[in-house]
């Protein structure tokens, strides 16, 4: 075995993102070209991919897809999903051998509509996305072996151990085509890498690609689970991810406003305001301190309206942001944009905390 | 003049092949660059790089006298640690661009992004020098400890400051031009303003000249006299954190 000093492995995570905000749909070939010139980021255990617009025939149905361990937790999860969903289809997603793609799990999706007229939901005033959502997190925190790693509509996370070019060409994204693509090559720094801690993270329509590091992830755990959800699969990521759900979904409150929560201003710069921006800023970081986030980050975030790139608010990751005509752009480094689109109009390096919004021209797909 | 096409070859391979190539030719240009990293790296006196694309990590980490051209931006780490040489960037450059850098000259055409200049320094004749164009992102120049930083926010939008947060913060040497006063609180504590001397305008007045060169810049609107330089409050400014006199 090779000894410190004599290995170098120069990584740190990578992130890409693409999206067309006419809807327009493209192949997955441009992410994974776009992902795999950061090769080096990432070191084989993690890779993955989120993308919006993929399922046009099921866009009325949740699309679940599951990680399973073996045949009879998938027995179990099968006969939880038929009881609290009409499962309008159900299968293997298709896959294709990769030598290096190896351990790999039993994948499973199903496009399903809630069974609303269960009792206990109609009870509880629920919505059919709280419902879903609630029987995400049942499945991820009970079923031991199983892991739900996609639940929103006419969108699907792929992910898996190994680089994220492999993971897309063992998925076949090359197959699908999606308005929006993002991706992420992993690094994994504080657990090893297994499926399920793969980047995207998702909760309903939200997925988050990650570089970086929480160092607040306890505090905001601890926060989104006074909620309701549960941080399953020991990685900081996730919790982003629920963060996002819980302060738009089911808090409504605006983006924009989400965003000034887990990317405060600093005090003194909140000093520095106008008495009533001063007193509202102030009011946010004092009701919502525990979903402020801390520690280097740059994240891409996938929702139902559109595509949002966030870093940490001194920048401790890299991102670059950039647009062609409707497509927005970000990544974690130029050339990765540069290799997939050589003629942009605009490039820009976001600042610290100020995000990049790209959002669809269109409320539905032409 | 050898060219090398880069499109596809591994950083690796690529900067194995420019260390063979200098024995035949020290004049390379390199095409199709998406990326690469550590392009440049320890490459001594006498070699030109031009580059055609955009470069990879820390360009140019621990270069030791060639000079590079790029023609297109850079990403972060650009000439990290480096020696000597002189890199000019037709664009803007990435994070951390002169991250510990001993030596040399790096000139960015356009914007820097965020620690530029972080912890260089400067011994007896090396004396390391940044210039930027554009505008910098935040921390320009935090523990600084020799050298200079030359900012010029040119292409400025109504109301934008040239430098972003903490500029100068624990700054315990060297100097930081800015070609006009920064909003207050942008600067750390550190960094104190000082007067602009003799010295310090012919200094300036070499490295504006040297950019509108490379950059066929007409800065005839830059007035040197406008200047506001900053150096470190004093040469240790953490000292009484760690122990009281």
């Amino acid at each position: 075995m090779l000894r410190e000093g004599e290995l170098r492995i120069p990584s740190g995570c990578s992130i890409s993102g693409i999206i067309n905000k006419d809807r327009k749909r493209i192949s997955g070939e441009n992410i994974i070209k776009s992902i795999a010139l950061m090769h080096d980021r990432s070191n084989g255990l993690g890779g993955g991919f989120a993308a919006y617009g993929i399922y046009p025939q099921y866009k009325d149905f949740y699309a679940l897809h599951i990680f399973y361990e073996g045949l009879s937790i998938k027995m179990k999860v099968e006969e939880f999903l038929d009881k609290h969903f009409e499962i309008e289809s159900a299968g293997n997603i298709p896959t294709r051998v990769v030598a290096s793609i190896i351990n790999k799990p039993m994948i499973w999706r199903y496009f399903v509509r809630p069974r609303i007229y269960l009792e206990n939901a109609k009870e509880r005033q629920m919505d059919e996305d709280e419902f879903t959502s609630q029987c995400v997190i049942k499945i991820n925190k009970d079923f031991n072996g199983a892991y739900v790693f996609s639940s929103g509509k006419n969108m699907g996370s792929f992910k898996g151990v190994g680089y994220p070019e492999d993971i897309g060409d063992f998925f076949m994204l090359d197959t699908y085509k999606a308005y929006t693509w993002t991706a992420h090559g992993r690094f994994p720094t504080n657990t090893p890498g297994w499926w399920g801690g793969a980047h995207p993270f998702t909760m309903l329509d939200w997925s988050v690609v990650h570089n970086g590091e929480i160092s607040s992830y306890d505090t905001n755990r601890r926060f989104v689970e006074m909620f309701g959800y549960n941080c399953s699969l020991q990685t900081d990521t996730e919790v982003i991810t629920y963060l996002f759900d819980l302060l738009v979904r089911k808090q409504k409150l605006p983006l924009e406003k989400a965003i000034t929560i887990m990317c405060a201003p600093f005090w003194d710069d909140i000093e520095r305001e106008y008495d009533d921006i001063k007193m509202e800023l102030k009011s946010l970081r004092a009701v919502y301190s525990s979903a402020l986030i801390n520690g280097p980050f740059s994240i891409l975030v996938g929702f139902e309206k559109g595509l949002l790139a966030l870093n940490d608010r001194i920048k401790l990751r890299s991102l670059v942001a950039a647009q062609k005509g409707e497509t927005v752009y970000v990544a974690s480094e130029e050339s990765a944009i540069r290799l997939i689109c050589p003629d942009l109009d605009k490039v820009w390096s976001p600042k610290g905390g100020e995000p990049v919004i790209a959002l669809y021209n269109n409320e539905e797909e032409k | 003049m050898k060219t090398i096409d880069a499109l596809g070859v591994k950083y690796k391979e690529l900067n194995e092949i420019i260390d063979e190539t200098i024995h035949i030719d020290e004049n390379i240009t390199l095409n199709n660059i998406f990326g690469q990293r550590y392009v440049g790296r320890i490459l001594p006196s006498n070699v030109k790089l031009t580059i055609n694309g955009t470069p990879g990590n820390d360009m140019a980490a621990y270069m030791s006298g060639a000079e590079i051209e790029v023609f297109g931006n850079a990403q972060d780490g650009v000439g990290n640690t480096m020696n000597n040489g002189k890199i000019i960037i037709h664009g803007n450059c990435g994070d951390t661009a002169g991250y510990a850098m001993r030596g040399g000259a790096i000139y960015i055409e356009g914007n820097a992004g965020y620690r530029i200049g972080i912890h260089m320094k400067e011994y007896k004749e090396m004396k390391p020098l940044i210039m930027i164009g554009g505008k910098a992102g935040d921390f320009l120049g935090e523990y600084m400890a020799g050298g200079a930083i030359i900012l010029l926010g040119l292409g400025l939008k109504k109301g934008e400051d040239l430098t972003g947060k903490y500029c100068g913060t624990g700054m315990h040497g060297g100097k930081i031009y800015l070609a006009k006063k920064a909003q207050e609180f942008n600067l750390g504590k550190e960094a104190v303003k000082v007067k602009l001397d003799d010295d310090d305008k012919a200094f300036l007045k070499k490295h504006l000249d040297e950019y509108a060169k490379y950059f066929k810049k007409d800065l005839s609107a830059v007035k040197i006299e406008s200047f506001v330089k900053y150096a470190a409050v004093n040469k240790n400014p953490y000292k009484n954190i760690y122990h009281k006199l």
